[in-house]
């Protein structure tokens, strides 16, 4: 490799002493200056409120108001707030009732998109259509749909007997309303990308299945599966960020800006709880304290789904 | 209903961009400040920034009329939300804090007096400019909330909430019940007589209900009781936090609790696009009014309910609720003119022009005595006499005391209302759970 390597190295020898360190800049350094803009970025938007948020969480600092150093206070102030972990349990629990539903049905949907279809580039695009629709759009129809007095769904169910419900009012009833949201934006994205996953996986493999006389479902969970689990541990990553950092559908579901998620905290998420603390208390530092927390959750449960989905199919 | 959800999503971009935009700020110093005699005849813009739905502080003709007699000063008058304590106040916060965007001349609703009064350092002294003269101008409680913690002159008043109570005429005609105004006030001499006059509504009508929600009523109530308790409401007047001993904040929420109970509230949140679409739809028959709910109602219901509504005297006397103040944030480019034209909007003129245009009662003293306010009706709720009812009513109006974290305190315990009214807080734990709400908001 260095023979082959000689011959130009001579040639640039002739050069002049800048232009060859242009050159050798050209090479080595130029890579890293082309990927630059995105790590000061990065540094600014990222790393630096990443910072800040931590030295302001140490503070008691009332928006335009005083500030003096707390230390940690402000986080176990938070760890024994009924409130926050009010916040965490709806937080998770949305996230399980829309991520599961979601992920399953995309799988489903991808294979099936996978089949010999009559208009399947139609039907690709078709499920892929929500996710060109703008989330506050999305959560204005569906608050519209939810609504007690004059919504679709509870006159649906006047049509089969059923008393109106006050969707806003339960734990339950809003988490599956802002569920449905969830899922009917993201659904199809992931069923995309599990689809584009499955694509690349070697038609041999399915050949060779149904030569030894393995079903339509067996080859699924024994084929399709396994090879699609880093498709997979991917599409669980970006649902648990998106899911643990819910906002806009509960806010715009809430129709205000208060920030309280109904009128106890039935359906408050922690991205709600801090933007209350910091924009309707004017509790900066408790704010920044609750976001921290929420970086901490969201790592956690990366870290968990990570683990969980890394034994998809890994069994034998 | 669009209207509340844009100024929403507007709110929250706006609010994203002037965090973001604040931290590169200082702009260049004008030619204004720095070259004297040239500049005079530059004119200079006065940004003025309110809040308010419907007309709001209804400057529009009074602004147009400033910019027509002074070329040199010119007003740029805008209402930025219909919502003040979620979206304009904690903007104001964020700009006086970064030390840009707010405007030359800010509105300020009475619940944030106290927060800001609190925050001297933001806001320019008003005595320096001679606005002290006005003090004869306003009763002593107006005047004495716009002066805060250092004890300078930071914020004159604008309008005052003198209290009615709005009914839908065709609702009651339904019901069986009198129509004309008079008849109307006699139904209800106190509370006692609006729930017996609520039973025998509901229980002759089914599909609609005898108030909007419980927190409008509870906000009426609150501020009759208040001065029979030396004028304070949720704080003392040394900032100490009173919801649980206070009686006039236990009488609102037993008289609130028993409506609900009884089921006559169409248990919608107030200022929510339901609501507004209810007002519309006539699902409610009657609605506390301060003077300035007026004009939500002629805005929310439309051309097409005029002379639906109407206007009677409210059970339980006189009561203020709401009213704003006009300030002059410190970061102001043009301290000087923005007190001229705050003395302008604050006085006798700018009062009368507000009062027409958005039927905000104005607290200026020579502005009420004027014939032209104590005569003007209002042609939306059938002429009723707006300026007579809304005189006697603001007569014997008392300075209610409201704490630095009101506006914080306020939001909290009507949740509170509202999940009891709706159903997610049983009746049983409702005065614990409100109270305990009141204390976690002010600590």
């Amino acid at each position: 490799m260095t023979l082959q390597l000689a011959p130009p190295r001579h040639a640039s020898g002739k050069r002049t002493a800048p232009r060859r360190r242009m050159a050798r800049f050209d090479v080595r350094g130029m890579p890293y200056l082309l990927v630059s803009p995105y790590f000061l970025l990065f540094a600014i938007f990222g790393i630096f409120p990443l910072g800040y948020t931590l030295w302001l969480s140490l503070h008691d600092w009332e928006l335009a108001g005083d500030k003096s150093f707390t230390g940690l206070s402000n986080y176990t102030e938070l760890i024994a707030d009924a409130e926050f972990w009010n916040a965490v349990f709806n937080t998770v629990g949305m996230f399980v009732m829309s991520t599961i539903p979601q992920i399953v049905l995309a799988l489903l949907l991808a294979n099936a998109l996978n089949k010999r279809l009559r208009g399947r580039l139609l039907l690709r695009l078709g499920v892929l259509l929500p996710l060109v629709t703008s989330v506050v759009a999305v959560a204005v129809i569906f608050s519209g749909l939810f609504a007690r007095d004059y919504g679709l769904f509870n006159w649906m169910l006047g049509l089969v007997g059923i008393e109106p419900i006050a969707w806003q009012n339960e734990k339950w009833s809003s988490w599956v309303a802002i569920s449905t949201m969830i899922d009917w934006r993201w659904t199809g994205y992931n069923a995309i990308i599990l689809l584009a996953a499955m694509q690349t996986i070697p038609k041999d493999l399915y050949e060779a299945a149904a030569l030894d006389g393995a079903s339509a479902r067996r080859q699924f969970w024994q084929i399709t599966i396994p090879m699609l689990r880093p498709t997979i541990v991917f599409v669980v990553f970006i649902s648990t960020i998106g899911g643990l950092t819910l906002f806009t559908e509960p806010v715009m579901f809430e129709g205000n800006p208060q920030m309280t998620g109904g009128t106890t905290g039935q359906y408050q998420t922690v991205a709600m709880f801090v933007v209350e603390a910091a924009f309707r208390n004017y509790e900066m530092g408790y704010a920044s304290a609750a976001a921290w927390l929420l970086f901490v959750l969201i790592l956690i449960g990366t870290a968990a789904n990570y683990w969980f989905t890394r034994r998809i199919g890994g069994s034998r | 209903m669009t209207n509340h959800k844009r100024f929403f999503v507007t709110g929250v971009v706006v609010t994203a961009l002037a965090a973001m935009t604040a931290a590169c700020g200082g702009d260049p110093a004008t030619p204004a400040s720095t070259a004297g005699a040239t500049a005079a005849a530059e004119p200079v813009t006065i940004n003025v920034h309110t809040f308010g739905a419907g007309e709001n502080f209804g400057y529009d003709e009074a602004v147009k009329k400033w910019n027509a007699e002074h070329p040199n000063i010119q007003v740029k008058y805008s209402n930025l939300t219909d919502r003040f304590e979620d979206v304009y106040l904690p903007q104001l916060l964020q700009r006086l804090q970064a030390g840009s965007g707010a405007g030359d001349i800010v509105g300020i609703d009475e619940g944030a007096m106290g927060l800001l009064a609190a925050r001297p350092q933001f806001f320019t002294d008003l005595g320096e400019h001679g606005l002290q003269d006005r003090k004869a101008d306003f009763p002593a409680a107006k005047w004495e909330t716009g002066v805060n913690a250092d004890g300078k002159l930071f914020a004159l008043g604008t309008d005052i909430g003198g209290m009615t109570m709005c009914y839908r005429k065709d609702l009651f005609e339904k019901a069986g019940l009198p129509t004309e105004r008079e008849e109307v006030a006699k139904l209800w001499p106190d509370w006692n007589a609006y729930l017996e006059t609520g039973k025998k509504f509901q229980a002759a009508t089914k599909d609609a209900k005898w108030m909007d929600g419980p927190n409008t009523i509870y906000n009426v109530i609150l501020s009759q009781e208040a001065p029979k308790n030396g004028n304070i409401s949720y704080f003392d007047k040394s900032n100490q936090l009173v919801i649980e001993t206070n009686p006039a904040v236990k009488t609102a929420f037993d008289w609130v609790q028993k409506f609900s109970q009884e089921g006559m509230t169409a248990k919608l949140q107030a200022f929510s696009p339901p609501w507004t679409k209810a007002i519309k739809g006539g699902d409610f028959a009657t609605m506390g009014c301060p003077s300035w709910m007026l004009g939500v109602i002629s805005g929310a219901a439309g051309e097409s309910n005029k002379g639906n509504w109407d206007v009677a005297a409210v059970p339980g006397g006189t009561g203020n609720w709401g009213g704003s103040w006009l300030a002059v944030p410190k970061q102001t480019k043009h301290p000087k003119e923005a007190a001229e034209v705050l003395n302008y909007l604050t006085g006798k003129e700018g009062h009368i022009a507000a009062f027409k245009e958005a039927g905000a009662f104005p607290s200026s003293i020579p502005a009420q005595q004027d014939p032209e306010v104590a005569g003007l009706k209002n042609e939306y709720f059938n002429d009723v006499p707006t300026g007579e009812i809304f005189s006697t009513s603001v007569k014997d109006l008392q300075p209610v005391f409201l704490g630095e974290k009101h506006a914080q305190v306020k939001t909290s315990v009507e949740k509170v209302i509202e999940g009891m009214d709706q159903g997610a807080v049983s009746y049983a734990e409702a005065w614990s759970k409100f109270t305990a709400a009141g204390v976690k908001a002010a600590g």
